[in-house]
Parts: structure tokens; sequence; C-alpha cells
């Protein structure tokens, strides 16, 4: 009984001391919403990488709490109502799942602004943010055109959305660009995160005759099994040298804190609008990991090629290109505009695969 | 020292109402010192976790949400479980019900009249029903072990699913992005009230519940569900036949599912897409057993669960601990739960070494 | 190629053997422990631990072992001493387990672990064809192998085992013939909870030598419900984890052979065919009855 009555008033005594802990000052809240937890090793890491650079660039102006595992659905849209009446004045919502939470929200506190990543649906106080992956894609083709033997690279897709489809048809178009005959064959894992299954499917395109991966999947899994079986492979979402120092040729890394930085920079000066971003190599969205474990000349190749397509000199979809079943997509010299890169959903010549229609 | 539980002759219902309290507390106290060990203020934790939730209406019709989903399908299990048999597969007839009662919004959304949302809502609980009828059929015709069926059928569902709506079900304007067409007005579950996001799906839950306890009590099929369930023998005797209880018993647990499921997309979602329920389907198995299986006891524990959630992002957010410590204190608070319940069917005696007992727990008032 | 694919197969299969061999062994003495997932879990991120801070895998090993049967305690306290329900507690076993999990293994995110290294058997390793896929596996294999001989003999050929089974069927015969119930079935408990954690071990030192978060990814659930296929009888597990494991792997390399259907489907094979053939092996009402442990869930307290 006496440890009851020492308990409660404990407990009374702990609920009674929060009210004491206001904060003093006035920050301007930046919020995120996760859809995995910020150690995935993966997609979410990556963002969770960003709000730690744009907390250290401004440190004394800014808070960035985040919420993590946000289950896309009507979770969602709690969470980011949570978020809204928390008095957050920028929510960055990043996962494609939550673009209807996230428009329902937006309507809801027109005051407060929000960037959703990978969708297309804006408003006045809902701006989109992408990143133009498929120029790291088409750098990584090349590089496996000059690095593979047999001619054939083994791709470890997620889900077939438009994102995965125009990775996939950007690396087999930079693969052409080097070998007219690459070969790419396509295993959809039906997840983004889960190392055995992506690792099976490394192993089962391996034993299919692929001599060099890449993954569009959130583990560094794939990595390893190319190094135990001592072929060459390429990071995804960060760098992931660590896992295969021998292996890895090149990552495609996911860089958003330059991105939040600028538009957080916006919002303190008042200067935010809503925009439909799409940014590329150019901006610093995305970065290549440094290219290793190749020869000179392929090195670079690469180089040149990522110096021409953050010029605007190269764009990877650029005409002539040839839909799978040979029809003309895009004549001589026509460039793809970004609507038809965004709804992607058809394979180029030359992909090993049918896509789920 | 050992433990010993010693029968009450019946159970009690002081503890019956104590029991709960006891639990708190305990859970504060744990929460407390797992709050300091991190250096987070645990009052402040304990408060955003448990208080904070129910302080403001919006927060409140979010709580009903959450729980909706949870109490209908636990209040459908608990049948099952009565009777023994062991649906785990919720998960997917809840993603059965949701897909069978889009049908009719995805395709003929040109169709619109009252009757879309009724004719929905009773599409999906049949879907979910029929789902559930595989394990039951499987069971009854070649003696298949239901808990297997169910499960692997919850991957089933959730692959067909990620398939209709990436491929034949997929918004044609939504520029190849996995989800289906939103629904039209007349396909929506409408809200309750002016004030919040709450729909009809509560209510849904909350009748069936009623319904489910008044069966259980004062029907005959409630009184068959129970004597089936302690001993089929005793069953066969008084002329009630397992065979139909298996059916009836996952079909019922099975519709309820499916209401939840289409219930969801309707009144929450507005549309599907792959990922519909944050594994609605496996909590609600917890909330029927912290429920102690009574339908009225489940809405107590679906209401319970939904705060933890609810309360764990609010947690994440004023003191920042991550998604995992939330995780770990909501599995710590179950298990005080179900500790304390031994409280109402049992006495706890501290046997210490010498065989005296002593130190006989027998209440917080002793 | 025939070789390699089987190489993966036996990679994919082990740790759902172990895992639900183990949980088999709990479930015969009576108890119903829905924590796999969650032990499981623990297992992988104790043995990745223990394996990244020594330098040595094998103690890795032994620490999922350890970390998976400690954690399986306060299941078998919660529900063996103070009778909670077993499936609500087992539940929420695998809840805790996946916070506790990822709040240990925070600081292990991203770093490369370090492989468990085969044990090559002289001679034996050198036979053709089998010798490779046989006689050149890390540990966890052998003892996967070791497990289903011993567990089999253990409750078929043993005295204790006899007398588990026994608890499992009727608890209170068992307690009236002098056994004791509770200690019984606290070991089964724990050595459920070892295998689980062995199992993990494997995930995080064999199958990908890395730790991320909620890496078992659902396969503590395909264990339990292998037990079930397997109607508790060990061999069974056996087949079952590898018609289940070959079937996920067969799907991956149909895929990249390009067969054109839609990868869902495939996906779902390996959950179909584990049903057909249930249906298949199931038809004999009385075996699959003899087999089930009729105590499996029920609480037991011993009268005084």
């Amino acid at each position: 009984m006496k440890k009851l009555i020492i308990a409660l008033a404990a407990t009374a005594a702990a609920l009674g001391s929060f009210t004491s802990g206001v904060q003093a000052q006035e920050k301007t809240k930046v919020c995120f919403v996760y859809v995995g937890t910020k150690t995935d090793g993966g997609w979410t890491q990556a963002h969770d990488i960003g709000r730690q650079e744009l907390q250290k660039a401004f440190a004394d102006k800014i808070e960035t709490p985040y919420l993590e595992s946000v289950p896309e659905g009507p979770d969602a849209e709690r969470a980011i109502e949570r978020m809204a009446r928390s008095g957050c004045a920028l929510i960055y919502t990043t996962s494609f799942g939550f673009m209807d939470a996230t428009v329902k929200v937006a309507a809801k506190f027109p005051k407060v602004k929000f960037e959703h990543a990978t969708g297309y649906k804006a408003s006045e106080n809902l701006a989109t943010y992408n990143s133009r992956f498929y120029e790291g894609r088409y750098i990584l083709g090349q590089i496996a055109a000059k690095m593979s033997k047999k001619g054939v690279a083994g791709y470890i897709a997620s889900f077939p959305i438009p994102e995965v489809v125009m990775g996939i048809n950007a690396f087999e178009l930079g693969a052409k660009s080097v070998n007219p005959e690459f070969k790419l064959k396509v295993v959809w894992a039906n997840t983004w995160f889960d190392p055995g299954k992506e690792a099976d499917a490394a192993k089962a395109l391996i034993d299919q005759g692929v001599d060099i991966l890449t993954q569009h999947t959130d583990t560094t899994a794939p990595m390893q099994v190319a190094a135990e079986r001592g072929i060459y492979a390429f990071g995804q979402a960060s760098d992931m040298i660590a896992a295969g120092p021998k292996t890895q040729l090149t990552a495609i890394v996911d860089t958003w804190g330059a991105y939040y930085i600028k538009r957080t920079k916006a919002l303190l000066d008042g200067t935010w609008k809503s925009e439909q971003v799409f940014d590329g190599l150019k901006d610093g969205i995305l970065t290549m990991a440094p290219y290793t474990n190749m020869p000179d000349d392929v090195k670079a190749m690469a180089e040149e090629t990522e110096a021409k397509i953050k010029s605007g000199e190269l764009h990877p979809f650029t005409g002539p290109i040839k839909k799978q079943d040979g029809t003309e997509w895009l004549k001589a010299g026509v460039k793809a505009d970004d609507g038809a890169l965004l709804g992607m959903n058809f394979y180029v010549e030359g992909v090993d695969d049918k896509l789920p229609k | 020292m050992r433990i010993e539980l010693e029968r009450r002759a019946s159970a009690s219902s002081l503890f019956a109402l104590v029991s709960p309290i006891l639990a708190l507390v305990l859970t504060l106290l744990a929460g407390a010192i797992m709050f300091l060990m991190l250096g987070k203020d645990p009052g402040h934790a304990l408060y955003s976790f448990f208080i904070e939730p129910l302080l403001e209406v919006w927060s409140l019709h979010e709580l009903a949400i959450k729980a909706a989903p949870l109490i209908l399908i636990a209040v459908g299990l608990s049948v099952c479980y009565r009777s023994n048999n062991w649906n785990i597969g919720a998960e997917g007839q809840f993603t059965m019900g949701a897909i069978c009662g889009s049908m009719l919004p995805i395709l003929v959304p040109q169709w619109q009249s009252p009757l879309v949302l009724p004719l929905m809502l009773v599409m999906g609980a049949i879907g979910g029903a029929l789902f559930a009828g595989i394990p039951a059929l499987l069971k009854t015709r070649f003696n298949t072990n239901e808990i297997l069926v169910s499960l692997m059928l919850v991957y089933i569902a959730q692959l067909f699913l990620d398939w209709l709506v990436r491929g034949p079900w997929r918004d044609p304007k939504g520029f190849n992005f996995p989800q289906s067409v939103s629904f039209s007005a007349d396909a929506v579950l409408p809200e309750l009230l002016e004030s919040g996001r709450a729909h009809w799906a509560i209510v849904f839950a909350l009748v069936a519940a009623v319904a489910v306890w008044f069966m259980m009590r004062y029907m005959l099929k409630g009184f068959q569900v129970t004597v089936l369930g302690s001993s089929e023998r005793a069953g066969r005797f008084a002329g009630f036949s397992s065979r139909r209880m298996v059916w009836f018993s996952l079909m019922l647990s099975g519709a309820c599912a499916g209401l939840a499921g289409i219930s969801e997309v309707s009144g929450s979602i507005g549309h599907l897409q792959p990922s519909i329920s944050p594994g609605y389907g496996f909590t609600a198995i917890i909330v029927a057993f912290l429920g102690r299986l009574n339908p009225l006891g489940i809405i107590a524990s679906g209401f319970v669960l939904a705060l933890t959630y609810l309360g764990g992002e609010a947690a994440q957010l004023s003191i920042g601990v991550s998604d995992k410590v939330t995780r770990v204190f909501q599995g710590l608070l179950l298990f005080f739960v179900l500790s304390c319940d031994t409280l109402i069917l049992y006495r706890i005696r501290l046997i210490f070494s010498d065989g005296r007992a002593s130190a006989e727990a027998r209440s917080p008032h002793a | 190629m025939l070789e390699a694919i089987l190489l993966t197969i036996i990679t994919a299969a082990t740790p759902l053997v172990i895992a639900a061999l183990g949980e088999l062994v709990t479930e015969r003495a009576g108890v119903l422990n829905l924590g796999v997932e969650g032990m499981m879990i623990m297992g992988a991120v104790c043995a990745f631990a223990c394996s990244y801070l020594t330098g040595v895998p094998l103690l890795g090993v032994l620490a999922g072992i350890a970390g998976g049967a400690i954690f399986s305690l306060l299941f078998g306290f919660l529900t063996l001493t103070l009778v909670t329900n077993q499936v609500a507690t087992g539940l929420a076993l695998t809840i805790l387990g996946l916070g506790l999990s990822g709040q240990i293994g925070e600081s292990f995110v991203g770093i490369p672990g370090v492989k468990l290294q085969p044990i090559i058997i002289p001679f034996l390793s050198e036979l053709p064809f089998v010798g490779r896929l046989l006689f050149a596996q890390d540990i966890t294999f052998y003892l996967s192998i070791a497990l289903v001989v011993c567990v089999g003999w253990f409750l078929f050929k043993s005295r204790t085992g006899l007398k588990m089974r026994a608890i499992g069927d009727n608890h209170g015969s068992a307690h009236a013939l002098g056994i004791n119930v509770i200690r019984t079935r606290y070991l089964a408990v724990m050595f459920g909870g070892a295998c689980a954690g062995l199992a993990g071990a494997q995930l995080s030192l064999v199958y990908t030598p890395q730790w991320v978060e909620n890496m078992a990814a659902g396969r503590g659930w395909i264990a339990l419900a292998l037990v079930v296929f397997a109607s508790w009888r060990p061999w069974r597990v056996l087949a079952g984890g590898y018609i289940f494991g070959a079937v996920g792997i067969l799907q991956l390399h149909a895929q990249a052979f390009g067969i054109g259907v839609p990868s869902q489907f495939l996906s779902m094979l390996p959950y179909a065919v584990t049903i057909v053939v249930l249906i298949v092996i199931s038809h004999n009402r009385r075996t699959t009855l003899i087999n089930t442990p009729a105590c499996l869930g029920k609480p037991f307290v011993p009268d005084r």
C-alpha cells in the first residue's frame, strides 16, 4: 500500500512537472512526415539526412520535428493534420502514398505550406518536388555496358510505378548508347524493403547469367550478394560502398538537403511559392557517388556524361527511341517532355521483361 | 521466492474493475522509468501519450476513426475464437471486403444513386465473408487447419489488391500511379458530425458489438458458440453441428472484417491504393483478447489501443522520441493489462523458499 | 545453375525450418506462442550486435540464441506463471520485439556485417553435386538438419519427450502423474525462443549479413504457419520449409526468365502452393487429430 502511494505521488509529480517545460522562444517549425523509420538505411534515411542538414543550416531559426513510420492511408491524414495543428509552418510529406492526404489537409489549413514528394497534385499552398533519378540511371547504364562482359544486366525493381519504369528505361538507354545489343533482365521484388527477398532476387538474376546488378529497392542486400559472387553493382539512394568496397561502381545518392535548405530559405524570406519542382543532377538533389572499381576510360566517360547532363547538352530521353514492341516513341532529336516521363508506363526496346498491365 | 496462483471460487467483480486501473498505474510507472532513462521528461511524455489526444475535438474524431475497424474486426473474431475457430486472417478479409465493395465506384463510376453506398457496404461484407469462407470450406471439406489457410490468404489478398490498383483498376487519369479513381460523392461514407472526420464506421462497430453481445447472451446461436467452443463433444450431444459452426463463425468474422475494410476505404481513404491497412486485422486479435472476447469489453480495448497509436504520435512530436520507443511502450502496456487480468480469476501468492506463504497480494488495499 | 538455385533455396528455407522447429516443440508442450516474429528479430539484432562488437560471428550465433531465449522468458513468465492469454501475449511480444530491436540496433544500421563462414567438411564436401550443397555450409544449416533429427528423436523416442507430449495433450493428467507441467513448459518456451533467435541470427549473419529494422519481414509468421502445415511433426517442417522456400525462389527465376505473368501472381505462389499441399496431406482427419496437441493454448494452474 505504501509503495502504491509513493508510486501515485511520483506519477502525479511527474505529470505536474511538464507544464513548466514550455519553450521560451519562437522558432519556425519545418516538419517532416516519413513513411519508414529514419534509420531504414534507404529512402527515409536519405530524407532524414536532408532534414539534419537543414536543421544545421538554420540552427537557431528553425525546429524540425518529424513523425516516423506513418502508414499510407487514413493515418497519414491524421499525422499531417496533427503537424499542421502543432504550429508547423512548412510540412514535407515524403512518400507518394501521402498525396491525397496532403491535398486534403492542405485545403483545410490554407496558411500552412505543404510540399509533397514525387506526387502530381499541387495547389496554392501545396508544392510538389521530385528528383530526376533517371539522369543518374542513364550514367549507370553506360558504365554497365562498358563493364559487363556478357552484355546483360540485372535490375531488381520494387513496384511497377512510373518512377521505377522510367529508371529501368533510362538505364537501358544509357547502356544501349554504348552497346546497342545490351539486354536488361528485370525482377520485381514487390517490396521496397525486405533484405532477404532482395538478396534472393539478386541471386536469381546472377544465376540467370547477368554479370552486373542494379537495384531500385532500399537495402544493401543485393550489393552484398554481388560482392560475394564477384560481380559489379550499383548503389541506390545512399552510397553503399561500405557494403561492397570492391563491388560498387557508383551509386545514385539522394541528397534532399540542398533542396530543403533552398525552400526553407524561401519560406523564411517570405518568398515561398507553390511550384512543381523536378530537379536533377545540376541542382544537387541527387549526386553520383565516387566512380570506383573501374578503368580510367570508363570513369572519364561517366564523368563526361554527368557533365553533359548537368549542362543540359544531353537529355537521356532523346529520340530516336523505340518502344519495346518496336514501334517508334520519339523521333530523332525529340526530347521527352516531363509529363511523358512522370507517367511512363512502357519499356523501351531491349528490356527483357513484360510490364504488368 | 516463487509465485503461485490460487483460483478464486468465482471471478472477482472487484478486480474486474480494479485490474485495468492497476494496469494503468503500473504502465505509468514503467513508462516514467523508461522515459527517464531515455532522458525525457516523463510527465510530459505520459501526458502526451494518454491525455493530449483526448483534449481536442478533432483528435477524438481521429480516435473514433482508428478504433472503428479494430472494434468491428475484433467483435467478429471474438465469435470465432469463442467457438474455437482460429481465424487469424482478418487482415485478408478486410482487404477483400475493400476490393469487393469498391467494385461499384471503380467499375461503374457513372452510376450515381443513393443506392450505391448501401450496396457497396453489403458487397464489402459479402466479399469478406466469402473470403473467410475459403478456410471454412477447406476445413469442413478437406480438414485443413484454418490458422494456416487464413494466414496465407492474407498475403494473397494483399498481392491481389496490389495487382488490381497497379493494373486493371488503375486510374487512367492518374499518370499511371497505383491508385484507383477517387470515389464519387455517392460512394463516400458520410461524416457523422461537422466537427471532424469521424464517419459511420464507428457506428457500425458499436452496433455490431452490441448485436453480437446480445446474440451471445440471449440467443440460441450464442449458446451454440459457447458450447461448441468449450467442448465439441458436448455440442454434438446437444445436437449442434460443429461443421455449421465453422461456417457461421468464420463467415461472420469475415463479414465484419469486410465491412470494416470497405468502410475504411470509402470513409477514410476515398479510393483504392496498395496499402489500405496498417495491420488492423492483426491488431484486432489483440483487441479481441484484451476485451476478454466480450463484445462490450472489446469496445473499451479498441479505444485503448487506438489511443496508444494516437498517443505514440503525439509523443513523437512533443518530446521527440522515436516510434520504436512508442512501440516498446505499447508492448509494455499490453503486458501489464494482460497480467493484471490474472487477478480477476486468481489470487497471487508469493512463496518464499522456506515454504512460508506470505505477502499475499490480495488487493492494493491489503 | 541448378546447384546455385538449390543453394539459394537452402539459405531461404533454413531460418523458416529452425524457427518452426522451435515453435513446434513449444506447441507440443501445449503452449501457443505467436511471438515468433518478435523473438526472431530480437535474435537477429543480438547476433548482429555481438558479432560486430566482438568480430567473431560464431559468438554472434550464441548471442542470437541467448537473445531469443531470454526474450521468450518474458512470454513464459506472463503466460505460465501469471496465466495470461497466450495469443494476446504472443502478439504483444512481437510488438515489443519489433520496437526493442529497432532501439537496440539503431547504431548498427548501415554497417556491413561479418558473414558467418561456412564449415567445409573434408572429403564429403568433395562429393560431386551434393558435396557443395550439403557439406560446405555454415553452422546454421547443419544445426537446422541436426535439430530436425534431434527433435524428432526427442519427441517420439525419449522419455522426456513423451512426458512433454503428454503435457501438451492433457496437462491435468500429466500433473496428476507427477510431471512438473510449468517447469517443462518453461523449458519448451525457451527452446522455442532459442530456435527463433538462432533463425534470426541466420538472417543477420548468413542470409543478409547486416542489420536493418524489421528485417525478419514476416518470416516468423511463415514459421508459425509451417508448424500447422507440418501437423506438429518435425520432418514435415523440413519439407514445408523447403517447399515454401523453393517456390519463393523459383518465382523469382520465372520472372528473370521473362514468362510474362504479373509478378504479383508469381509472388502469391508460395502461399497458394502451401495451401494446396496442406489440402493434399490433411485428408486423413484422424492422423491430424492425433498429432494436434489437445491442450494447445489452454491455461494451466496446478490444483493445490
